[in-house]
Order: C-alpha cells, then sequence, then structure tokens
C-alpha cells in the first residue's frame, strides 16, 4: 500500500496514539509526538498522514500543516530510508564538517537534500544535533555517529548498505 | 557513543555517575540515587526552597535565574494544576551536557523533577527532550517506566499519600522551543511561539497553570544539592554561583568534552590545561564562553572566572557553558557567517526585528564573504543588530544580535580585510546551504 493511500496507521502505532492522547491534560498536546511517530512510520507527512492525525486529535488539516511546517525534522516529502544529516553548526565546522558533507556527496553521487536513485540513503545540511564535544558529528536516522573523519564515510555507508540489503522488503 | 573525558581538576557530583550504568534504576539507588527524594518528602516544601535558595543553585540553560527564587514564585494556592517543565531541547550550538545527563544518569532527573515537584507543590512533571534525541528519550522513557514501577512515581510515591506523575515528550526540531514559554507552547501542539512576559510561566504557564520550567541540567543538580547539602553545594562555586557546571568545550582544543568544574574556574586554564589547549600547537584566536549566542572573547580576555557574573563583567555571558575555541586558521567572518545562518534558520519570524534582521545579517555576511562587501556594510550589520537587541518577545533576536555585534566590534580588521573583492585570507568561501522552509 502506498503512502498516499494509507488511511490508517499500523495496529501497534494506533494503539500507541490512543494511550498518548489519553495521558496529557489536553488531547492536542499529543500532536507533536504523533507527527514524528508518524513519519517513522510512514516516512514523511503524506497528506493521508495529515488528515488523519488530524481527525483523531479533533483539529483541521490546516491546523495540522500550520504546526508542522514549524518543525525542521518533519517533512512533506519522501527521503531515503537512510537520511545522512551532517551537522555543520559552529563546533562541527570548526572540526572538519565541511569536509565530511563534501565527502558523503561524492560517494553518494547526490547533492544537498538529494536522494539515491535506489532510495537508500538521502544526504541533508542540518543545524547542531547537541554532539559538539564529540564534532564532528552526523545523525543517520536517528543514529549518532561522532568524532568523523572523511576516512570514515565509506564504511559508515558500506555498513547502512549492508543493513538496507539484509532487510526484507516492505510488502 | 559519546566519550566520556576526565580530568583531576574536576570536581564530579552531577557527572559521579556518568559511566557507572545508572541508568538502571537498582544501581541508581546502590549509588545513593532517590535518597533526596525520600529526604524532601519527609521535610517539606518549605524546607527544599529555603535550601534551594542556599544553595546559589543557578538555572544552567543560560539565563543563571536562581533556582529556589523561581520556585518560591508559585502561588502557594492555584485554582489550576501546577506543573513542572523540564527543558531538555539542549539545542545551543556548542551545548551537549543534557545529551550526558540523559544517557548516563536519566533517574536524577526524574529524582530532581520529583523534588520541583514536591517543592511547589504539582502533582506532574514532564520532561521535554529535543526530537533529535530519540535514542535518548527511549533510555528516559525507560528510567520513567521503572520509577513507576517501584512506586516512586504515581499515586502514591514513595509509600506515601502524595502524587506525583512524569510524562516523557519529544520535540521535533526547533531551537526557539528552547525558550520557556515557546516549550510550552510546542507542548500544548503549537507552534513554538513566544508568549509575551508578563505573565510569567510561575503564575500562568503550561495549560494555564503555574508552571516551574528548569533546564535538564538545573533538574538533575537537585538531587546533588540535597544530598551535599545547601552550605556544602555554594561552598563548592565562587560568590553567588553556587555548586559546579558541566562544561562542555568543543572546536579547536586537544581534549573536548564535558567536564565538570567548579563554578568560577578560570577560563584560560580550562581551555589549556583542561582540555590541553588549541589543537595542533595553534595559536588561540577568540573563544566563545557559553555557546553561540554569547559575544567572543579574545585570548587577552579569557584570564577570568567561569561564572554567571565574572563573564557578565567581561562583556560576554556564561549561557549554557558550551565553551567554543577558535585557532587562528579560522575565518571569523566565515564563522559569523555560519552563526547567524543558524539564528536565521531558527527564527519563528513572529518578532519583525528577529525576521527581518537575522535574515539581512546573512544576507550582508552572505555577501560580505563571498568579496562583495563595501565599507558601509560593516557600520550597517553593527547598526542592524544593534536594533535587533531587545525588541522581541524572546531573546532569540538578542541570541542572533549579540555575537553578531562581538565579531564586528572585536575583528573589524578581519572584516576590512575582505572588502572590495578581495579574498577571504583564509580562502574558505563555503556558504551555508540551509534551505529556508
Amino acid at each position: 500500500m502506498s503512502p498516499e493511500t494509507m488511511t490508517v496507521f499500523s495496529p501497534r502505532l494506533s494503539e500507541r496514539f490512543d494511550a498518548l492522547m489519553t495521558k496529557y491534560p489536553l488531547k492536542r498536546s499529543a500532536l507533536i509526538p504523533m507527527l514524528l511517530y508518524a513519519q517513522d512510520e510512514v516516512g514523511y507527512l503524506s497528506d493521508a498522514v495529515i488528515s488523519e492525525v488530524g481527525m483523531r486529535i479533533g483539529i483541521t488539516e490546516l491546523e495540522v500543516r500550520n504546526v508542522a511546517t514549524y518543525y525542521s525534522m518533519l517533512r512533506f516529502k519522501p527521503v531515503g530510508k537512510y537520511n545522512v544529516q551532517v551537522c555543520t553548526n559552529i563546533s562541527c565546522m570548526l572540526r572538519g564538517a565541511y569536509d565530511i558533507y563534501e565527502r558523503f556527496q561524492d560517494e553518494l553521487g547526490i547533492g544537498p537534500k538529494g536522494i539515491t536513485p535506489d532510495g537508500v540513503f538521502s544526504l541533508e545540511e542540518v543545524e547542531c544535533i547537541g554532539a559538539c564535544c564529540w564534532a564532528p558529528a552526523i545523525q543517520i536516522n536517528y543514529d549518532f555517529h561522532d568524532e568523523l573523519s572523511p576516512e570514515s564515510v565509506p564504511g559508515i555507508l558500506a555498513s547502512y548498505r549492508g543493513k538496507a540489503q539484509n532487510e526484507v522488503p516492505h510488502a | 557513543m559519546p566519550r566520556l573525558v576526565s580530568h583531576p581538576d574536576e570536581v564530579k557530583l552531577v557527572s559521579r555517575r556518568f559511566g557507572l550504568g545508572a541508568a538502571q534504576i537498582s544501581r541508581y539507588e546502590e549509588l545513593g540515587g532517590y535518597a533526596s527524594a525520600r529526604k524532601c518528602l519527609e521535610l517539606g516544601p518549605e524546607w527544599i526552597i529555603t535550601e534551594m535558595k542556599a544553595s546559589n543553585l543557578r538555572g544552567r540553560g543560560g539565563a543563571g535565574f536562581p533556582t529556589g527564587l523561581k520556585w518560591s514564585f508559585v502561588p502557594k494556592q492555584s485554582a489550576k494544576p501546577k506543573y513542572v517543565l523540564v527543558n531538555g531541547d539542549e539545542s545551543e550550538p556548542g551545548t551537549c551536557k543534557d545529551h550526558l545527563i540523559f544517557l548516563h544518569d536519566p533517574h536524577a532527573v526524574i529524582e530532581g523533577t520529583i523534588i520541583a515537584g514536591l517543592a511547589i507543590g504539582a502533582k506532574m512533571g514532564f520532561i521535554y527532550l529535543r526530537g533529535e534525541y530519540r535514542y535518548l528519550l527511549e533510555i528516559m522513557e525507560k528510567a520513567v517506566a521503572d520509577a513507576y514501577a517501584k512506586g516512586y512515581l504515581g499515586k502514591n510515591i514513595f509509600g506515601t499519600d502524595t502524587e506525583f506523575q512524569i510524562m516523557t515528550h519529544t520535540g521535533a526540531g526547533a531551537y526557539e522551543v528552547g525558550e520557556e514559554s515557546a516549550l510550552m507552547e510546542s507542548l500544548e501542539g503549537k507552534r513554538g511561539v513566544p508568549r509575551i512576559k508578563p505573565p510569567f510561566p510561575a503564575v500562568v504557564g503550561l495549560y494555564g497553570g503555574p508552571t516551574v520550567i528548569n533546564n535538564a541540567e538545573t533538574i538533575a543538580t537537585v538531587p546533588h544539592v540535597i544530598e551535599i547539602g545547601a552550605a556544602a553545594f555554594a561552598a563548592t562555586g565562587s560568590e553567588r554561583n553556587g555548586g559546579t557546571r558541566l562544561f562542555g568545550i568543543s572546536g579547536h582544543v586537544e581534549r573536548p568534552g564535558v567536564y565538570e568544574l567548579p563554578m568560577g574556574y578560570n577560563l584560560k586554564k580550562m581551555i589549556y590545561e583542561v582540555a590541553g589547549g588549541v589543537r595542533g600547537g595553534r595559536q588561540l584566536k577568540a573563544v566563545v564562553p557559553g555557546g553561540s549566542s554569547t559575544p567572543v572573547l579574545l585570548p587577552d580576555e579569557i584570564d577570568i572566572g567561569m561564572d554567571f557574573d565574572q563573564v557578565g563583567k567581561a562583556g560576554s555571558m556564561l549561557g549554557s557553558g558550551g565553551v567554543v575555541v577558535i585557532d587562528d586558521q579560522t575565518c571569523i567572518v566565515e564563522f559569523a557567517l555560519r552563526t547567524i545562518s543558524f539564528y536565521q534558520h531558527e527564527s519563528c519570524g513572529w518578532c519583525i526585528p528577529c525576521r527581518e534582521g537575522t535574515d539581512w545579517l546573512k544576507k550582508s555576511l552572505t555577501r560580505f564573504h563571498a568579496g562583495f562587501g563595501v565599507a558601509k556594510d560593516i557600520d550597517n550589520i553593527k547598526y542592524l543588530a544593534e536594533n535587533m537587541m531587545g525588541r522581541t518577545f524572546c531573546p532569540l533576536g538578542d541570541a542572533a544580535a549579540m555575537p553578531t555585534l562581538g565579531f564586528v566590534k572585536k575583528f573589524r580588521k578581519e572584516f576590512e580585510d575582505h572588502l572590495d573583492g578581495k579574498n577571504c585570507p583564509f580562502a574558505k568561501h563555503r556558504i551555508p546551504q540551509l534551505t529556508v522552509v
């Protein structure tokens, strides 16, 4: 089922949302976590996701979009299975973050915000990820990799390529 | 996994359980955990607040507001429920201390939250982590579940008739949400746009109820204050600056890392002895003492004690304690540009001086760094930054303007070296390519 035609989340996620909404003093507090968790499952905030989340919280799609566009981790287009996020903020920059970023571009053959043709990787430059003392650092999806050098880039990519191959493709 | 460092000058208080497996509740208790919460339950709110005031603990998020005083502002009687909100949205460039706290000592955050709740008479606390910290959120979630299972959270905490609940919460990427009123907006499921003050959160906060908002490091420090006593804690630091601080030293030093040092520890010593000096035997050019929003210090300005008052007197701020060290091979114009690019990206757009100011500063500095600057740009940059100061709801405008002013004032010559088509003396032309949503 493609994300655009998916009207409900997996039963597990659905259950998690039900629990979340009852825990907060106000249901709407669950909105941002729900959007992020939905994105983790679907890959991005598709129209169907936005509509479904809005319905569950009891607010309009417009309100959902109004909130979602504020947060930099929330996205409205698909990314690669592994989204490489290179921090180039000051502490990382001083220790060579732009060299790391360029190496990723070279190795992957894509530019900023690009996605590899096989859909395995995407690449973006991000703001401070809170790993300043272990700079330069990146995140691949939610995993941190720190104290990097350009030479460590191919090895990191190889390990994720291996992971992508070993995983059973989604039905 | 973030590497832990140590140095003989460290006074390990908040970090004393780091690396010892204290994320496990049994281990945390073996190492003295949850004794402070029990003690506070026994001695009551007034005692807690008196103790906190006497400790001279000041907010570790950046503003340095006295914690005990903040707690005392919450009205005793309130028609609406009161809340404790822990700010773990750690996003100030140069800052990664809370990262280690969540990773190594999540129960200290829980215990501190319980104590804050007892002090103000709240029955519920929220621990808000930035969205990027997913693996840390999972550690916090497990710690909270374990504390519930032990009966340390819930309707009858530690077997008493006192109730205290804790919920963890994830953000989704936003620096601005680190500002307390924007943090509340975000937790209420809205855009993280700041609220005007007054009313202050202590009176009208989360869901309209009185709310105490503390940085995660402040909260994790609280159980230690109770454990060693206010007097001993105050004596560890410098005048009016109690205790220790997790200083994050990053940038061009030999041994970057998070070091726990007494408040008032000498900055020069911190760089040259604790962090091993400037990397590769190069010369020091500048130091950003407390996260990217704090004005830069020159090498001859760093013989100062690192506490809120002394760094303030030196014309900068202690901020979040993130010390960023810059060597002599670095282009300050590029550094200023990278800094302002961040604030331009993160400005929420609510207040015009910040929204327009950060954008124009980025444009000016971009042009400048590319070699197309003209002499009056330098004064324009200064004029723009000066006119952002104090003219916005939240301090993001100031946070963008202050460092820019510092760079222009202290490195005017280097700006002039970029004028009229001259190449950057450091020959790097990298302009941040972050897209603006």
